[in-house]
């Protein structure tokens, strides 16, 4: 499937529910470009995760939520901070898992050229238990990139590793998933300036209050860094 | 651990003969740890025959309970309907004490080796069972996410999934195990049989040769933590990864 032939994903929220999760959101409207990588930025608990799940399938969608453009056979890869590899396998075969999930002939060829692209080549005979986080995380980006999904959806993929793993990581984010659909959740401006295409905001009045998904034009702050009017514009949520 | 083990061994034995000799306790009613290795090393042959025959018990009862334990608790997990028959049924069978139904199985099953095993692996199954399920059911939300996202079939992520995350609590079920066992095949050979070191005991116990006695609980003590320790080495051989964390 094409990016250029597919409609946006649309997550239109009519009202704000009596129950949770519908309860969280204010009418508003996310948009998500086929192609594009779309960050989601907003204070703890605003729902940024609960967006993704909708966007998974695996939280059903309330009546006040509607999902439009998802074509019907969409491949979803979803990926999050917590990396949970299979321990009794070695990074290699953690990689692939997918494809021994589907009982589908596993092309090693393909799973270690993505292995040897993150820099995993070396130490893919290893066990999770022998490898530090990043590495863990990157063969667990292996696992995503391997799936060729029509979404990606990463929550907060990154927060967990030190500051020179997540800059790399977020280059390889960059790089790898250049031209394909990918929502990413963060707290970080300066990850969501440097990887996305296109910024949303979850704003809420207070604590507890639903919150609104607002755009944020990137270019808002002029001459300056982008990252610290994003950080500013975040202040205010 | 085995200079530990010796330490203690030696340790309490040396106790034990203490009492003996500061006490002049009778031999019929507690003989010294010497009178007992004097009864062991007279009749190696005696104690291995019975030996022999307990041993076979207990590795046939392991075997078939964590096998009938292992399939129900798949069964229970697997099927709300299964758990909701066979759930009462398991509960009721650890209500009634093994004692009190060894002599129905000696009437049913006969002297034989048929009614030590099926007592043992009465004592066996529950705990297998339940470590099953709980292991099963101790998967937490992510994986299932993730296979149901990645389109997985339901056979492969039972095998490349489920499974390897459950041994962890199985493992613990296998090792409560081999430790009880041998008590479902000693009780078995006390209320009916012509041989094992629960009919060696008996016998001896009342012509008052209590060192024999002593000497076939000796045997079976060996046995046992020989037999846990090769299913915890095993298990944990097996289960590499839940060490390496």
């Amino acid at each position: 499937m094409s990016a250029e032939t597919q409609n946006p994903i649309v997550l239109e929220i009519s009202g704000t529910g009596a129950d949770y999760p519908a309860s969280l959101f204010a009418p508003s409207r996310l948009k998500i470009t086929p192609g594009k990588t779309t960050s989601l930025l907003g204070p703890s608990g605003s729902g940024k995760s609960t967006l993704l799940r909708f966007l998974a399938g695996l939280e059903p969608l309330p009546p006040t939520i509607k999902l439009t453009g998802m074509p019907d056979v969409c491949k979803r890869a979803y990926m999050t901070q917590s990396v949970r590899l299979l321990p009794w396998f070695d990074l290699r075969r953690n990689a692939g898992i997918a494809f021994e999930l589907r009982e589908e002939p596993v092309d090693q060829k393909v799973v270690n050229a993505v292995l040897a692209d993150l820099g995993l080549e070396r130490d893919a005979g290893k066990y999770p238990a022998q490898v530090s986080g990043g590495m863990a995380q990157r063969t667990a980006l292996a696992r995503t990139l391997l799936e060729r999904a029509d979404l990606n959806l990463m929550d907060e993929p990154f927060a967990a590793l030190d500051a020179i793993t997540r800059r790399n990581m977020q280059d390889l984010l960059k790089s790898r998933f250049a031209g394909s659909t990918t929502v990413l959740v963060t707290h970080d401006p300066a990850e969501a300036v440097r990887v996305s295409d296109e910024i949303y905001i979850l704003d809420r009045a207070h604590p507890g209050a639903p919150a609104t998904i607002s755009r944020h034009d990137n270019t808002a702050g002029g001459d300056g860094d982008p990252a610290e009017a994003l950080y500013e514009r975040l202040k205010a949520a | 651990m085995i200079v530990r083990a010796l330490i203690t061994f030696f340790g309490l034995c040396l106790f034990w003969q203490g009492v003996v000799w500061l006490f002049e306790t009778p031999p019929y009613i507690l003989p010294g740890p010497l009178l007992v290795w004097d009864a062991l090393s007279s009749r190696p042959e005696l104690f291995l025959r019975h030996g022999a025959t307990t041993a076979l018990e207990i590795v046939l009862a392991l075997i078939l309970g964590l096998t009938a334990g292992f399939l129900t608790g798949v069964l229970v997990w697997r099927s709300a309907r299964a758990e909701r028959w066979l759930w009462p049924l398991l509960l009721a069978s650890q209500a009634i004490p093994v004692f009190a139904i060894a002599p129905l199985l000696v009437l049913w099953l006969g002297y034989g080796l048929a009614s030590k095993v099926t007592m043992a692996v009465l004592i066996v199954f529950f705990p297998v069972t339940v470590a099953v399920v709980e292991g099963l059911r101790r998967i937490g939300n992510y994986w299932p996410e993730q296979a149901q996202l990645m389109g997985a079939r339901p056979g492969a992520f039972f095998r490349l999934v489920q499974l390897p995350a459950s041994l962890g609590t199985i493992g613990v079920g296998a090792r409560i195990a081999a430790a009880t066992a041998p008590i479902g095949a000693v009780v078995g050979e006390w209320v009916g049989s012509s041989s094992g070191l629960g009919y060696l005991m008996l016998q001896h116990n009342a012509r008052m040769q209590i060192s024999i006695v002593f000497a076939a609980l000796f045997c079976l003590l060996l046995f046992t933590l020989s037999l846990y320790g090769l299913v915890n080495y095993t298990t944990r051989k097996l289960i590499f990864w839940t060490d390496e964390r």
